[in-house]
Order: C-alpha cells, then sequence, then structure tokens
C-alpha cells in the first residue's frame, strides 16, 4: 500500500485539492470577470446586475458601444503606443542593466562585491515613492541633446520625454536579486571551460551564460514589463500633454471626460489585454524560474 | 607535447586562520607521459590541476610549461585543454558549435574549424552527433564531446579532472579503455586526476598519490603497489584493501602479531624498531595448513574469480580479509594463515616504511 494512503483516499485528496485551487483561481478572476462583463454593457445593465452573479456575465444584449465611445473621447491608441515603447525599451534595457550587474556579483570576484550586493539587497525595501521627489531633482537637471534649428542642441531636463519615463527603471533591484540567484546556479565549470578557450568575461556573460537563462530573462520581461507599463505616479509628475503619456495617467484624463462606468471599464479591459498577453506567453518560463531560482535563495 | 613542472608549488587559502591546502610540491612531467594525480577527496589534487590550468592561483612555488614560467600567464595562453568532471558543455550548442567554440574564439578560418571538427568528431566516434544538443546525449557521449573539445584545440598537454566519476561503472570502464588508446594515438601529455585508485593503476605511467600531508609518494604504479611509502599510501592503493594491524618488530628481527611470529628482515642494520604497523596485501595471505597465524573464519564474500575471508586472528582488534581463487572452507572454520615470503610490510611508529632486506634487488628486478 502507498504511504500516503489507499487510492481512494488519495483520490479525494486530489479532487480536494482541485477544487480548493479552482475557488481561489476563481476568487482572483473574479474582479477581472467583472470588468470584461461590464465593459460590454450599460451604465443601467451594470447596475442592474450588481447584486446577482450575472454581473460576471456579458447581458444578451452586449454590444461595442463602450470601446468605440473609448477611442471617440480619449487618445487611447496614442497612449498605448507610448506604453508600449516605453515598456519595450524598459524590459530591453533593464534586462541588460539588471543581468550585466548580476553576472558581476555573481561570477567574478572583486574587492567591495559583496558590499555591492548587500547594497542592492537593501534597495530592495525601498519603495518607489521615498525617492520619487529627489528623482524628480535629478531629471529636472540632466541634459539632453535635441536637433533644433538645424543644429545639435543641448538641454536641461528629462520633463515630457520618452528617456525620463524608461532610464529611472532601468536598474531593478528584485530582477538583479533574480538573475544573481540564478547565476549562482549555473555552473562554474561553464566558465572555466569558456576559460579554457580563451573567452572573456563579457564573452561567458553574452555567449555562455545570457544563452542559458531563458527562465530568468522571461521572469524578468515580466516584472520589467508590469512595472514600466503600469506606472502612473512617476509619468503624471513628469509628463504634461498627451503626446507622451502612458495610458495609466491616461485612464485618469478619460475619466475626467467620461462618467460612464462602462466606458471606464472598455478602458482599462485594453489596457489590461497586453498585460495578460505577455503573462500568458512568458508563464512557464516564468513559474520554472521562480521555482528554480526564487526558492532556492 | 610539452613537459611541465611543478616547483615548490604551494597553495594556501586566505582567512582567519588560513588555511594551507599543501606545500612544497614538486613534479616533472615529462613529454608524452601520463601522469595520475590520485588521492581521497579534499587532499587538493583538483585544485593542484586547476593550478596547473591557470583556473587557480598559486600561493608559492612555479609552474613551468617546457621551461617558461606559466603561473602569471592567462589559461588561454598555456597551450592546455581541459576536460572537466562534469563535462562542462554549453547546452544551448549543438555538438559541433561545443567542439568549434575555442576555434571561433580564435578566429580560426571556416574551412579549417570544419575539418579539425570532424577529425576530431571521427576519432572519438561521434560524427554522428555533431547537430544533436548535449542534453540529447548520453553521459558517454557527452564525455566523448568534452574530450573533443580538448583535442580539436590541439594543446601541448591535455588535464583530466575526474572525468569518469558522473559514469556508472560499465561506462567507466569503456572509457577508461578509450582514454588510455587516446593517449595511445596522440602520445599526448596527460595530467590526469581521480580519486579512483584502479583508474590511477590501469592508466598512469606515473602516479602521484596525494593525502593528508601533500604529496605522499610519486612512482610507477606497480612500484606504489608493491613499496608503498608509507600507511597512507599502503591503504589507499589496491581493491581491496591492504590489511594494516598493530605488531612488534624485535630484537631477532621478528615481527609479532597477536601470538604469533612472522619472518622479516631489515634491511642494514638488525636492531628492533618496537611498535611498528604490519601490511599484508589480501591476495599475498595465504591458507596454508602449517602457517603460523590462527584465525577463525568469520565471513565470505563471494565475487566469482575470487573471495574474500574476513579472519578474526587472536591478539588483533580487527579481522584480517584474504583473497583466494580457490573454493573457500566454510565460514567459522579454524584456519591457519602464512604470509607470502617478502610481502610482508612494515611501517615504522611515524607510519613511514621500513626497508626490507632484499627490497633493492626486487627493485631492481622489477625494473621499477
Amino acid at each position: 500500500m502507498s504511504r500516503s494512503g489507499p487510492p481512494i483516499r488519495r483520490r479525494l485528496r486530489a479532487l480536494g485539492m482541485g477544487m480548493l485551487m479552482n475557488a481561489v483561481a476563481l476568487l482572483f478572476a473574479l474582479p477581472l470577470l467583472f470588468m470584461f462583463a461590464s465593459s460590454f454593457k450599460s451604465d443601467t445593465a451594470i447596475f442592474k446586475d450588481l447584486s446577482s452573479w450575472t454581473a460576471l456575465l456579458p447581458a444578451p444584449d452586449w454590444s461595442l458601444a463602450n470601446y468605440r465611445a473609448v477611442f471617440d473621447k480619449s487618445e487611447l491608441p496614442t497612449f498605448m503606443l507610448n506604453s508600449a515603447i516605453v515598456a519595450a525599451l524598459t524590459v530591453v534595457g533593464g534586462i541588460l542593466v539588471n543581468s550585466m550587474l548580476a553576472f558581476a556579483l555573481a561570477r567574478l570576484r572583486w574587492k567591495g562585491r559583496q558590499a555591492v550586493l548587500t547594497l542592492v539587497l537593501a534597495m530592495l525595501v525601498v519603495p518607489f515613492e521615498v525617492i520619487a521627489i529627489p528623482l524628480l531633482s535629478v531629471v529636472a537637471r540632466l541634459p539632453w541633446t535635441a536637433y533644433a534649428h538645424g543644429a545639435l542642441v543641448v538641454r536641461h531636463g528629462w520633463f515630457n520625454s520618452l528617456q525620463v519615463q524608461i532610464v529611472p527603471f532601468l536598474a531593478n533591484a528584485f530582477c538583479v536579486f533574480l538573475f544573481y540567484q540564478f547565476f549562482r546556479d549555473i555552473p562554474s565549470e561553464l566558465d572555466e571551460a569558456a576559460k579554457m578557450d580563451g573567452a572573456g568575461p563579457w564573452t561567458i556573460y553574452w555567449r555562455i551564460i545570457m544563452p542559458n537563462s531563458g527562465p530568468v530573462i522571461a521572469t524578468a520581461a515580466i516584472v520589467l514589463f508590469l512595472g514600466a507599463w503600469n506606472q502612473y505616479l512617476w509619468p503624471a509628475m513628469v509628463i504634461q500633454g498627451a503626446a507622451l503619456r502612458p495610458v495609466q495617467p491616461g485612464i485618469q484624463q478619460f475619466f475626467g471626460r467620461s462618467n460612464s462606468w462602462g466606458q471606464i471599464m472598455a478602458y482599462a479591459s485594453i489596457i489590461t489585454l497586453p498585460v495578460l498577453a505577455v503573462f500568458l506567453a512568458c508563464q512557464r518560463r516564468f513559474v520554472a524560474s521562480v521555482m528554480g531560482s526564487g526558492i532556492k535563495g | 607535447m610539452a613537459q611541465i613542472t611543478l616547483n615548490a608549488v604551494a597553495k594556501t587559502y586566505p582567512g582567519r586562520p588560513a588555511r594551507q591546502l599543501f606545500r612544497d610540491v614538486s613534479l616533472d612531467v615529462g613529454d608524452g607521459e601520463f601522469v595520475v594525480l590520485v588521492g581521497p577527496s579534499g587532499c587538493g589534487k583538483s585544485t593542484l590541476l586547476r593550478m596547473i590550468a591557470g583556473l587557480e592561483d598559486i600561493s608559492g612555488g612555479e609552474i613551468r610549461i617546457d621551461g617558461v614560467r606559466v603561473d602569471e600567464l592567462a589559461p588561454v595562453k598555456r597551450g592546455l585543454s581541459m576536460v572537466f568532471q562534469n563535462y562542462a558543455l554549453y547546452g544551448h550548442m549543438s555538438v559541433f558549435e561545443n567542439i568549434a567554440f575555442g576555434l571561433r574564439l580564435n578566429r580560426t578560418p571556416r574551412a579549417e574549424i570544419e575539418r579539425r571538427v570532424r577529425e576530431a568528431a571521427e576519432l572519438l566516434q561521434i560524427g554522428h552527433l555533431l547537430e544533436r544538443r548535449p542534453p540529447q546525449l548520453s553521459g558517454g557521449q557527452r564525455q566523448r564531446v568534452a574530450i573533443g573539445r580538448a583535442i580539436v584545440r590541439a594543446p601541448r598537454a591535455f588535464l583530466f579532472d575526474e572525468p569518469l566519476s558522473n559514469l556508472d561503472a560499465a561506462l567507466r570502464a569503456d572509457m577508461r579503455v578509450e582514454i588510455a588508446r587516446l593517449h595511445q594515438r596522440l602520445g599526448a601529455t596527460m595530467v590526469y586526476v581521480t580519486h579512483d585508485q584502479v583508474e590511477a593503476m590501469t592508466l598512469a605511467d606515473r602516479i602521484v598519490v596525494m593525502g593528508p600531508n601533500g604529496v605522499e609518494q610519486i612512482g610507477a604504479p606497480m612500484r606504489v603497489y608493491e613499496r608503498p611509502a608509507n600507511v597512507f599510501v599502503a591503504g589507499f592503493i589496491g581493491s581491496p584493501k591492504m590489511n594494516l594491524f598493530p605488531a612488534r618488530h624485535d630484537q631477532e628481527d621478528r615481527v609479532a602479531v597477536g601470538e604469533a611470529t612472522l619472518p622479516w628482515r631489515a634491511a642494514g642494520s638488525a636492531a628492533g624498531s618496537g611498535a611498528v604497523t604490519a601490511g599484508v596485501r589480501p591476495e599475498h595471505l595465504l591458507l596454508a595448513a602449517d602457517g603460523p597465524l590462527r584465525a577463525t573464519l568469520l565471513l565470505v564474500e563471494r565475487l566469482g574469480a575470487e573471495s574474500l575471508l574476513h579472519l578474526a586472528v587472536p591478539g588483533l582488534a580487527q579481522a584480517l580479509v584474504a583473497s583466494v581463487k580457490d573454493a573457500p572452507p566454510p565460514e567459522g572454520s579454524a584456519v591457519r594463515l602464512d604470509v607470502r615470503p617478502g610481502r610482508l610490510h612494515l611501517f615504522d611508529a611515524a607510519g613511514m616504511r621500513m626497508a626490507a632486506a632484499g627490497d633493492q634487488a626486487a627493485q631492481e628486478k622489477s625494473g621499477t
């Protein structure tokens, strides 16, 4: 007989676990279901269904009117493009920057390495709101080049730019930690074999370590993407005008232009879809990375 | 191929207190020679190999290759190739790319890379695996790829760090033969690290036995086997292990073991050494009706071609082991034992071998 009990008891246990997990999943999915269902309903239908489970289902007379209104009343395509550019560059730049630091911490030996690692880990507990004002003061003075009147000029201040939404968020302590944990578990013999062949640190990083780091790269991509896509406070502080505004401050603006909950739900649904798509694309590697590096750490 | 010389090499790990792994290790590896560093885990044999490779710094002494000092040089500049215990293959690259990696870094022309990789693959019989990736290969195949990666760079010497440790027993035996054949074909200088003394005995031109005191003995396999320099080497080399037990060497040049006396002649002075450690290999402990040692047979281990007899001898705390090829007597039997002439080893109070009369003649006869 198996240690976990007779077959019938094991099946009942598995059934119970399955039901519990489905219940928890449903609980987490409830707000999303409500949001998507309401985006196809009029305000009257939303409030009528609020006290019953039909709040989670589209109405029989569902329509795309709310979605049409979103595109009529807001510059959502512009906001989404801005968010997409910011998120994409943050993801690519962030993966490079954070993985390089993690490689130096995990695979190279140098004086002060431990102190830097401690500092990075300490940054994990510092919320963004603490550094927002000092950061504002810094970006107000930073130089940047621009093309004006047929010549390259240097301007000071990064307000109303894409780089102000990207550069401060490239370095991410949590991503450094993820990469560090993952790189530590890659056998050092790979580096040594490469050294015997004549590879330097950059070659080892780029041609040996990173190609073997798919799971953690996917995890870091999700973390960085979510962080960039969901940015509200910082863009609200540094971006004026719709030209470079991302989606989250955009919803605040839309909230001012529309008092229809159905339209607001439609806006929210649209800006949630890319997040869901990215997560679904990377979830297998995300889970593998969390189990492989997060639990061991 | 190359000659590798180690002069008084030492390794100390910094810290409070600093940990000295070994000191004053000197060794000459001749051109085309196969030298095996053997010893238990933690004795420093892999560290010594890595110091030759340039993967670890040396704390003292010097390392020379063909007379040129190399201990300050980067690994790639020493002209050596290394095969690692866990193969160290790049899982995201094909077998071809793994073998070609070093050549690509060196900017070797593509046609030359193709030729050398295919040549190495044919030598190791892995030509049909070039498009596969390491996760798709068996352990033995991966080890061949690792060896191929080492061969293709045409190094001055090969370094092997316990390359067969991760293989099962049958595969290990096959790969051992492959490595021996490779050495014959290439005539290469090879330095090989293992904790398996069977590998050491079968592969080496010379063995370097490393132990708690650094290098314990250097010599040809049979010399080390037949004339171990100290108790550590005596107990480490040989399977099954040498029987080591307390004895007394008296003024009449006899060795008292428990209630019995065994003949032994010291080289030079016949003065008694007092308490000593005696050693006899299991195959040299014989069942003899008129043998001087009484014993009771406790246990028989049947191995097929031979049997191991575990024997209790009055006056000895531990059982002795004898190896016999004939049918063993039943367990519980009272038997008598003798030692094959000239096969009793004595070690003094410090554990060092005591020279026996006849050692010199035997050495000259065997040429070791």
